[in-house]
């Protein structure tokens, strides 16, 4: 079987896009792990702050989130554009 | 040198038996390792008990173990089953099966380790609660042991069902990617599972009055850290069974492929954060009991934003499945 240039780039995204995807995962999960985790023992210290703190540890989060959406449009710019 | 195809298949064989026990030994000695340096650090406390902890200790790393035997198993079954005269497919087939027990003994291992060592130190403490610390942490790294089950589930329909029927192109590549999905997934689910069963044995042990509460806040905690390995094994699951139309082509391949990593590397970070985020709240509701509605309230929202890089991985796998 010939493979042609083409077909090994295509081939190439796909692997990239589910790499990209993948490894980009393991960061912000870990990440925001880390914050729920330290909000969970802040609340359990302090209740009476609970609304502020939870409302700290999604602001946190969701900047640990920014890098597994960048994994995310970096995978489905390889699947649908390049 | 012409190799023919059974000679293929043997050398698979072979490999993949050496992959599944030798990343399935990680996880356990690595679990069992830390039960045993906390149970020293607990007799040394509490030398009176110090039978009652050695025991304790043997039941716990005899769990830890499970999931190295299951490997162990495995890779029996690929070194002395005679797979000849089939089709070239199993040498995709037999190291996938070797890879998903393997890699999905890892995260089991290490995780069933943490509850056995933390419900040693527990006792060394609380000596008056042994009983229920070894209950607590029997049923703990029960759940742990769930992701590599998964894997040996997958490894078994592997070793076990008929591929004759298939066209080999894409079908190996699927079946590659169905050994990476469920092996590398269970990888967080399980050690998040031990994260979470750790933290309840030593808020059991301080606070006995909050037992039942940790014990149920656990479960929920560990139930929800499973899902990351559930997706793995679903991704699995559509790779090994939806059948895919014989195509020669290289891209439609390597997107099963692909598939596969994807998933299976994408539940690695969620599952160890959403058990990081219940040991800390299964830790504190034992504390402090009466903030156990705000604390599992806030719990569950972290553990839902540390699942969303996981439900993007799924989403990109079943578009390489399924619209590409």
């Amino acid at each position: 079987m010939a493979i042609e240039g083409t077909h090994l780039v295509q081939a190439a995204a796909f692997l990239g896009a589910g790499l990209s995807m993948g490894l980009g995962a393991i960061g912000p999960g870990v990440g925001e792990g880390l914050v729920g985790s330290k909000a969970c023992e802040a609340i359990g210290k302090n209740p009476g702050e609970a609304g502020l703190l939870t409302r700290t540890m999604l602001v946190g989060q969701a900047v640990s989130e920014s890098t597994g959406i960048y994994a995310l449009v970096i995978a489905l710019l390889l699947l649908f554009v390049v | 040198m012409t190799l023919d195809i059974d000679t293929w298949i043997q050398v698979a064989a072979f490999v993949g038996g050496g992959l599944a026990m030798g990343f399935g030994a990680i996880g356990a000695a690595i679990g069992e390792g830390f039960t045993a340096s906390e149970a020293n650090l607990a007799i040394s406390r509490t030398p009176k008990i110090s039978g009652d902890i050695f025991k304790n200790m043997l039941v716990g790393q005899a769990i830890a173990e499970s999931a190295a035997i299951f490997a162990l198993v495995v890779a029996m079954i690929l070194l002395f089953t005679d797979f000849s005269g089939q089709s070239i497919l199993m040498v995709s087939v037999l190291l996938a099966a070797g890879l998903s027990m393997g890699f999905g003994a890892i995260g089991s291992g290490i995780g069933s380790g943490f509850p056995a060592g933390e419900a040693c130190v527990g006792m060394s403490r609380q000596p008056a609660m042994s009983g229920q610390l070894t209950t607590n942490m029997l049923i703990g790294s029960a759940v742990c042991q769930t992701p590599s089950i998964f894997a040996l589930v997958i490894s078994f329909i592997l070793l076990f069902s008929d591929f004759s029927g298939l066209p080999i192109a894409p079908t190996w590549a699927a079946i590659l990617g169905t050994g990476f999905a469920v092996g590398l997934a269970a990888i967080g689910s399980g050690l998040g599972g031990g994260l979470v069963a750790q933290t309840s044995c030593e808020g059991m042990a301080r606070q006995p009055t909050s037992a039942s509460t940790v014990t149920n806040i656990m479960l929920l905690a560990q139930a929800v850290t499973q899902t990351p390995a559930i997706y793995g094994i679903l991704i699995a699951f559509i790779l090994l069974f939806k059948g895919f139309t014989p195509t020669a082509s290289l891209p439609a391949a390597m997107a099963l492929l692909a598939a596969g990593l994807c998933m299976g590397f994408g539940a690695i970070g969620p599952g160890i954060g959403i058990g990081n985020t219940g040991r800390s709240a299964v830790r504190w509701i034992a504390r402090n009991k009466e903030s156990t509605a705000d604390l599992t309230r806030i719990m569950l929202v972290g553990q839902a934003v540390c699942e969303s890089t996981a439900i993007y991985s799924l989403v990109v796998a079943l578009v390489l499945i399924f619209v590409i």
